[in-house]
């Protein structure tokens, strides 16, 4: 621990729990094994509160809070698991799914998906918002892997590994609203890219079967993200 | 500042231009969007050589400087076709004085509509969000002049005169 | 010599000349410049010339006079004659009459509501004096303000008045300004900034605008005070890109202030330096947020980030930075010459000083206005606005644009101010004010609002980015008669979600003109529900694409 950092103590559903200033609710509530949906976060990368999944109460606050990116306060009462929160969850996922085109059956990712799995633990059982039915390409034309548009859900993972980790930034967004895309350099074909080392991190970040490496079949896609707590780890000791 | 220039796509002496715009800023990164402003309205749209240059000179990471490109309406990335261009305005006040009356007009005497152009290709209607002149909506930009109090027989008029006359 | 007697001297001595004589004012407002004003300027200063009154004579344009309903506008002072509807063959005509009496058939009277119930204390410049130059400027008292703060102040002392003023944010939030400048004054760092934002994207408003062409340098005043205030050295002006003529203004006014040593290193020989830049916004009405400002200064995607951190904290470039509206810092040149006391004697017991208002839509005198804090809609609608028009039949009164809400008619009487506004579902916002008349259909204009925010959501979070989408898509049912009843239970649940877990404000507002016009209008809701379509009813929502 840094010195000069600390340490705040607050409650998290009624649990009393500490956690150092620089610390986010998220982190804490993690230590102590109380478990706050998330989608967008990921442990390593920089945290964007996009995807709102990890919204919670806070006693005496009107809004809600992410988090993701909200540091801990001392006394603060954290609610993570009300009636409401639940309800809102299920409709932001509910979101993620008439947003794209994602047919689970066809999946590389069926069974191992994040967002699948995170549908089974809220129990999204039907989806009560009309469909979107967007028009999204395909692109298989990287010698490894193959981005499947349909199945993003713009959690916006693979852009900041590729430029917080690997450093060569290839993928960023584009567009704005209910366009938004992850795009390759000057969104040319991922094959084609200048910049794009092949090392796949962003493949492996990605919670769902938008970012998959070929030669895998429905529901053969395991992602492998030991490598992002150990950079991050060996970064650390330099 | 940088050392290293990459050159610029062509000897088009309007790169100059753009140039002068990233050197004012010392060729720093956050100079992206001065720059894609400066060229848009040089070249009146943004292309691919354009953006490569930019993100060399800049040292911007090809896929930021097309997501900001493509963030902004004030950029594009396709050159403009028609000769003329009526922009309305469907601000709020536009909006409810009128322009929907305008629009359908427009649509069902010239086949004008919002983002399309004639038959003919010579005159294109753009819309914007609002002209900041709502005390005479409902407005609109022909060829880069504004037009306050317009109705549909003022649109039709000054369209058709860009139709018949070059023809 | 004392700065004040050598800020006279330098810069205002060409105006005695001047002083005698007439003053032919043209508004060159964004109103009157559509309607060609710049020509009858050229015409009026041709007629000057023609009549030999080159010397007493001077032709200036000007910033918006406000009642640009009846535009192009031309004054003559000192006579205070104003005329309305002038073209380029009245010119001759007006400059005949000089000496005599004024072209009666031109005139505007003055004596009208909407001339003497205003208040004008951010527009107290606009339309009076040639925003080109900077002469006009300190004869109207400008820049005694930065004057008296740098020479007879702390930073602690301006803060305290500004605190003791009560002022609060125009941008939209009302946030106390003081607090704010409290907050960077204290916030660690070396390296400050001082932020003015005029993206203004609200459409329907035009008063940021207004201020930027009719008066440039009050701007640049505030900003340097702000910026000894806090302790920044560097300000920059963020302008809406469609403001071209703002944005020249600016530049123009920012050389000028240079030259005079108002601006740059060691203001007024005080340990004091402030530069100003003006950048560009590129068209995104997202970008008038404030760490989607910063983004874009930045020269990133204009997309917003959460807070905390606040940018008072950790803003550009990851430095304490001061982000204030256009009309806020507009307050504060006369905060600091009149004191604390004078302007928190303006307005109500939350609401201090003025409100400026851009009146639009089915009202007689649409254009600029300013009143009070706390006068009652009634009044700016009808007095000052003249009410509306053809015979129309007043309905309501959106405020805010397209985060606000609208005003039904049984609240037109009161106060208005940030909290009691808030109370009936409105907002102050920005100073939009959109009057409605019973021809329009609410729904419609909640849909209108709705697609605006479709249309401008930057795409970062779920809930905005695919909740505008279904909510506006659900509006065109209602708008074309072929909802159900599930539509609407279903629309005032996308409102909640929305609402309540979008990240910026963009996603947090955008339900407001739905939910108001559903509180006020629930029937015209109603009305366009299909009677055979129950609860129960066919879901034919399946096959609609949104791409
Ligand atoms: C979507 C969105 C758009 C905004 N646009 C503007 C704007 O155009 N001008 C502005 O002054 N504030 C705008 N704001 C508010 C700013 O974030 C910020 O609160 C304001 O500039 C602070 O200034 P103030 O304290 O002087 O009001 C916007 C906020 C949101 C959420
Ligand atoms: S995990 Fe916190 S917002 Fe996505
Ligand atoms: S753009 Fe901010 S919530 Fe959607």
């Amino acid at each position: 621990m840094n010195p000069g950092v600390r340490v705040k103590t607050f409650k998290i559903d009624g649990l009393d729990v500490a956690g150092r200033e620089d610390q986010t609710v998220l982190d804490v509530a993690t230590e102590h094994g109380i478990p706050i949906p998330t989608m967008c976060h990921l442990e390593g990368l920089t945290s964007v509160g996009a995807c709102r999944l990890c919204l919670v109460e806070v006693v005496g606050r009107s809004r809600l809070l992410p988090a993701c990116v909200t540091p801990v306060e001392e006394g603060m009462a954290v609610v993570t698991n009300s009636e409401r929160l639940q309800n809102y969850r299920r409709m932001l996922l509910e979101m993620l799914f008439v947003e794209g085109n994602h047919i689970c059956a066809v999946c590389v990712s069926n069974g191992h998906c994040e967002l699948q799995g995170l549908a089974q633990t809220l129990g999204v059982t039907h989806v009560h918002f009309p469909y979107h039915y967007p028009d999204r390409p395909v692109d298989a034309s990287h010698s490894r892997f193959v981005v499947d548009h349909d199945r993003c859900v713009m959690c916006t993972r693979c852009v900041r590994v590729c430029n917080e980790v690997e450093g060569a930034h290839t993928w960023d967004v584009m567009g704005n609203g209910a366009n938004v895309r992850v795009v390759t350099d000057l969104n040319e074909a991922w094959g084609r890219s200048e910049t794009c080392t092949g090392c796949g991190k962003c493949v492996h970040v990605c919670p769902t079967g938008a970012l998959f490496e070929k030669g895998h079949s429905v529901a053969e896609m395991l992602k492998k993200r030991q490598f992002l707590p150990y950079l991050t780890a060996m970064r650390r000791r330099q | 500042m940088k050392t290293v220039k990459s050159a610029a796509p062509s000897t088009d002496n309007r790169w100059r231009i753009v140039d002068a715009a990233m050197r004012r800023l010392g060729f720093q990164p956050h100079a992206l969007i001065e720059t894609l402003h400066v060229t848009q309205e040089t070249f009146g749209f943004l292309d691919e050589d354009a953006l490569r240059y930019i993100a060399a000179t800049l040292g911007v990471p090809l896929s930021q400087v097309y997501g900001v490109a493509t963030f902004y309406r004030a950029f594009t990335l396709k050159p403009k076709g028609a000769h003329h261009t009526c922009v309305v305005c469907t601000g709020t006040a536009c909006h409810l004085k009128g322009l929907p009356e305008i629009l359908a007009a427009l649509e069902a005497e010239l086949g004008l509509s919002p983002g399309g152009s004639t038959p003919d290709g010579k005159a294109a209607l753009m819309t914007a969000r609002c002209l900041a002149s709502c005390g005479l909506a409902p407005a609109a930009v022909f060829d880069g002049k504004m037009v306050g109090n317009l109705t549909s027989a003022t649109a039709l008029k000054r369209i058709r005169q860009w139709v018949e006359h070059e023809s | 010599m004392n700065p004040e007697e050598l800020l006279q001297k330098n810069v205002s001595h060409q105006l005695t000349a001047e002083a005698h004589g007439h003053d032919v004012r043209v508004c060159m407002g964004a109103g009157c410049m559509s309607l060609h004003s710049d020509q009858i300027k050229s015409a009026l200063t041709a007629q000057v010339k023609q009549h030999g009154r080159d010397k007493s004579c001077h032709v200036k344009g000007v910033g918006c006079m406000g009642l640009c309903a009846a535009g192009p506008l031309v004054s003559v002072e000192p006579q205070g004659v104003l005329y309305k509807e002038v073209t380029e063959e009245d010119a001759g005509e007006i400059i005949d009459s000089l000496n005599k009496a004024p072209v009666a058939r031109l005139i505007c009277p003055t004596d009208t509501p909407f001339f003497q119930n205003q208040m004008k204390i951010v527009l107290e410049n606009c339309g009076k004096i040639d925003p080109e130059r900077i002469e006009e400027y300190v004869n109207a008292d400008g820049y005694i303000a930065l004057i008296k703060a740098l020479t007879e102040m702390t930073p602690n002392d301006v803060i305290t008045q500004v605190m003791r003023s009560g002022l609060r944010g125009r941008g939209g939030g009302g946030y106390p300004t003081g607090l704010k400048w409290t907050t960077v004054a204290k916030a660690d760092g070396t390296q400050k900034y001082v932020i003015c934002n005029g993206d203004e994207g609200d459409p329907g408003a035009f008063m940021d605008r207004g201020v930027m062409e009719g008066d440039p340098h009050r701007l640049i005043e505030a900003m340097a005070i702000a910026g000894y205030a806090v302790g920044a050295d560097t300000g920059y002006i963020f302008v809406r890109g469609e403001y071209s003529m703002s944005v020249k203004r600016l530049r123009k006014a920012i050389m000028q202030a240079e030259r005079q040593a108002l601006l740059g290193k060691n203001i007024f020989n005080t340990p004091f330096s402030f530069q100003i830049e003006v950048r560009i916004g590129a068209g995104a009405f997202v970008s008038g947020e404030e760490t989607a400002l910063i983004a874009c200064i930045e020269g990133r995607r204009g997309v917003p980030s959460p807070r905390p951190p606040y940018p008072a904290e950790r803003g550009l470039w990851g430095c304490p930075t001061l982000i204030n509206n256009v009309e806020t810092l507009a307050n504060i040149p006369s905060i600091i010459r009149n004191g604390a006391d004078w302007f928190s004697n303006i307005g109500t017991r939350t609401g201090k000083g003025t409100v400026v208002f851009a009146m639009t839509g089915r009202v007689q005198n649409t254009g600029l206005i300013e009143v009070p804090m706390g006068t009652p809609l009634r009044e700016v609608i009808f007095d000052i606005g003249g009410g509306v028009p053809d015979g129309g039949t007043f309905k309501a009164v959106q405020m805010g644009g397209p985060s606000g809400g609208c005003i039904p008619e049984q609240y037109l009487d009161m106060p208005i101010d940030f909290d009691s506004l808030l109370e009936i579902g409105a907002i102050m916002g920005s100073g939009g004010m959109l009057v409605i008349d019973d021809s329009a259909s609410m729904v419609d204009m909640a849909k209108f609002f709705m697609e605006f925010c479709r249309i401008e959501s930057c795409g970062k979070c779920v809930p905005c980015r695919v909740g505008t989408v279904q909510m506006h898509e659900l509006l065109i049912r209602f708008s074309e008669g072929t909802a159900t009843e599930r539509d609407l239970v279903l629309l005032e649940e996308l409102c909640d979600l929305v609402r309540h877990t979008s990240l910026c404000g963009l996603g947090q507002s955008a339900p407001n003109p739905v939910l108001s016009t559903l509180r006020y209008f629930r029937h015209e809701y109603m009305a366009q529900i299909r009677p055979d379509f129950g609860a129960n009813g066919v879901d034919t929502h399946e096959s609609r694409s949104t791409s």
